[in-house]
């Protein structure tokens, strides 16, 4: 009946809101700039004139209260959004995230539910440097009680959104600036994705590249590039780290017996960390090889973009990685930025974030 | 302690008033400058610009020592300058290079300049203030005869970082001078959906800090406010906040104008553009004999050239190179005395 619909990932979370706002009047969106005519980089743009002012709302710089009142009126009865334009003022509010939010449910037997969506994005390039561009999803899903998920498509970001407003606990949204302005198929109306379950991108049969985010996009380069050498990659969505779903990666190594990880954050006590030691406990005997983990240094974002292009590891690191993997000494070219620099997502990007 | 108060007393010296001329129009150049070269693509960081805010650090800076010290937000180019922080290490640090103040770490949100008493600047929103405070304090447990000043945006009064701070600050009488400029919005959000109808500087009293409040693009009134506010603290009569009413011109991050977005109206903007406090303090020193048009041209001279040497510095200096990326994540030991 629906045609096949091409939409970008920024406007999928915008319907996301728009369809979460129409179908439950409980649902209401905040967030420092959420009303403002640039709408979180266009993600709330607009919905203040379909919606009205009282449920979709500015704030004060009050992250860490704020998440607070949303939580206790989550707990009363409403559907709070909350959006934070970058994850580094998120951190404000992590206490009433760790110690409330999480356990409200748990430590009263079941008689409060909070549910509580945020949304956090993280930055990248053009300098965002130590502030602007952290990575701590891993923070949030080493807590019980909260869940945490990582939309890599257009259709993800509608979906797990749309699923996180309904959902009755607290889901931290973790979206990635440079999946904005990525297309790809997205159903109009409600289209709830599930929150659990990794997805199969492209199957293969030589190499596993499991990813989380943005680097998923990254391994499905990485993969197009094996597959010019011969290689056949299997990639691997994870799309949430609580709960998380490593059957699928289990299942993928249990083929391929080759396993590279990739993360838009540090390795060091990461997500990648949780998959790779899940593949050794439990399909230990498929793997031919070490498994290698793909993230970020152990070191801050620096903002001058002579480091910073050393900093983010590309598909051209993974398929290199692959080819290690496999004893394969086929090399690949890495191609110049079309830009001086690798610090913006396209070239028509002139900055500043 | 007082409740906030206008002082209303007083003028600086005709030299100490070129001086602040001079500062301010420095800053306005320096800034202009960066506008016309942003589209370069080669300052590669997000950058707060400061034009119609340049009266506040000018008026503050003017009574500080150089061993007094200074933290800021993002919004910290005049901050940065006017505390007679280096012109050239700032340019270099938006340049991404290894001469840049921060060694191309941090970018325009991360300045600092040690040797000027500029001791960092960062851009979640109070997050220096209680840094500074701590500062101030260890500068009392030692006796050592300095000031802090803490420069902050309206939007950082809303994290509790700073009430508890202030407070702190307050029940041990710290040498520390709160100056928050209030520009009116945090990025688009304006005040008056962020906060209740009231002075800034009347949160102040109950935190036990004395509470000012002036008018930030008058730099004759900032200079009395903060004289008062820094002999305060510099005699152990415990800290001030300083809340001075002034107007962002460009937009929140970048070099552009934003009036196309309708956040603000352009009578509003022109209103402000009208309190220039560079044209104003021009024109009064003009009619008051105090400023030539000589001399006006002697500073702008002076001043370009100053610019273009620091430009000329930054672009023919080098990139940090590829094993900086992980030089400085932790300290190494220091050699033992």
């Amino acid at each position: 009946m629906s045609e096949k619909r091409i939409i970008k990932y920024y406007e999928a979370i915008r319907e996301a809101h728009a369809e979460s706002l129409s179908q439950d009047p409980s649902v209401y969106v905040i967030g420092l700039g959420v009303p403002s005519p640039t709408g979180i980089f266009g993600t709330t743009k607009g919905l203040v004139d379909e919606f009205g002012d009282d449920r979709v709302l500015d704030m004060p710089a009050s992250e860490g209260g704020m998440t607070g009142v949303a939580l206790g009126s989550a707990i009363a009865g409403e559907r709070p959004v909350m959006v934070h334009m970058r994850v580094d003022f998120a951190v404000l509010s992590m206490e009433t995230l760790v110690n409330q939010a999480a356990k409200w449910h748990y430590m009263y037997g079941g008689k409060m539910r909070a549910p509580l969506t945020i949304r956090m994005i993280i930055g990248r390039g053009w300098g965002q440097g130590p502030q602007h561009s952290q990575s701590l999803q891993a923070w949030f899903a080493h807590v019980p009680g909260l869940k945490v998920v990582m939309p890599a498509t257009a259709s993800d970001a509608k979906g797990m959104l749309m699923a996180a407003v309904e959902d009755d606990a607290p889901v931290i949204v973790f979206e990635h600036r440079w999946l904005y302005g990525i297309s790809g198929e997205v159903p109009e109306g409600r289209h709830v994705t599930s929150l659990e379950g990794a997805k199969v991108m492209r199957s293969g049969k030589d190499v596993t590249l499991a990813g989380f985010s943005y680097m998923s996009l990254e391994n499905m380069r990485a993969a197009e590039m094996l597959a010019d050498l011969g290689i056949d990659a299997e990639v691997i969505d994870m799309r949430s780290l609580t709960p998380i779903d490593t059957t699928t990666v289990v299942n993928s190594v249990q083929k391929t017996g080759r396993l590279i990880v990739a993360d838009t954050a540090h390795t060091e006590f990461g997500a990648t960390a949780e998959v790779v030691a899940s593949v050794v406990e439990q399909g230990f005997e498929a793997l031919k090889k070490p498994p290698v983990r793909v993230g970020l240094p152990y070191v801050p974002t620096p903002t001058t973009p002579a480091l910073a292009d050393l900093y983010y590891p590309r598909a051209i690191d993974i398929a290199r990685a692959a080819l290690k993997l496999s004893d394969n000494d086929q090399t690949i070219e890495d191609t110049p930025p079309v830009t001086p620099w690798r610090d913006v997502p396209d070239p028509s990007f002139t900055g500043p974030y | 302690m007082t409740s906030p108060s206008t002082l209303e007393n007083g003028f600086p010296s005709a030299n100490t008033r070129l001086a602040l001329y001079r500062d301010m129009l420095r800053v306005r150049l320096v800034e202009e400058e960066i506008i016309k070269r942003y589209g370069e693509q080669e300052m590669r960081c997000p950058t707060h610009i400061c034009i119609g805010q340049e009266a506040a650090p000018a008026g503050v800076s003017t009574h500080l020592r150089r061993e007094d010290e200074v933290y800021s937000a993002h919004r910290s180019h005049g901050h940065y300058l006017s505390k007679g922080a280096s012109l050239k290490g700032m340019i270099a640090e938006l340049y991404g290079r290894e001469t840049g103040c921060a060694l191309g770490m941090g970018g325009s949100q991360h300045l600092i300049d040690l040797d000027a008493g500029f001791m960092g600047s960062a851009p979640i929103l109070a997050s220096t203030i209680s840094v500074g405070v701590g500062s101030a304090w260890t500068a009392k447990r030692r006796g050592h005869d300095k000031v802090i000043v803490i420069y902050f945006g309206d939007g950082a009064t809303e994290e509790g970082a700073f009430h508890e701070a202030a407070n702190f600050a307050g029940v041990n009488k710290l040498p520390v001078v709160f100056v928050c400029e209030n520009n009116l919005y945090s990025v688009h959000t304006p005040l008056e959906i962020r906060q209740p109808n009231r002075k800034i500087s009347e949160l102040a009293g109950m935190h036990g800090v004395r509470g000012l409040i002036g008018d930030g693009n008058d730099v004759d009134a900032v200079w009395r406010l903060a004289e008062v506010a820094i002999q305060d603290a510099r005699n152990g009569n415990g800290p001030s906040l300083i809340e001075l009413a002034t107007y962002r011109w460009k937009e929140h991050c970048g070099p552009n104008e934003d009036q196309n977005l309708g956040y603000r109206s352009d009578e509003e903007m022109a209103e402000w553009v009208e309190k220039c406090p560079l044209a104003r303090y021009e024109k009064i020193l003009v009619e008051e004999n105090q400023l030539s048009e000589a001399i006006i041209t002697k500073f702008h001279l002076e001043i370009a050239q100053e610019i273009d040497e620091a430009f000329d510095f930054a672009k023919s200096s080098a990139y940090p190179k590829p094993e900086m990326l992980s030089r400085f994540v932790y300290p190494e030991m220091r050699e033992s005395s």
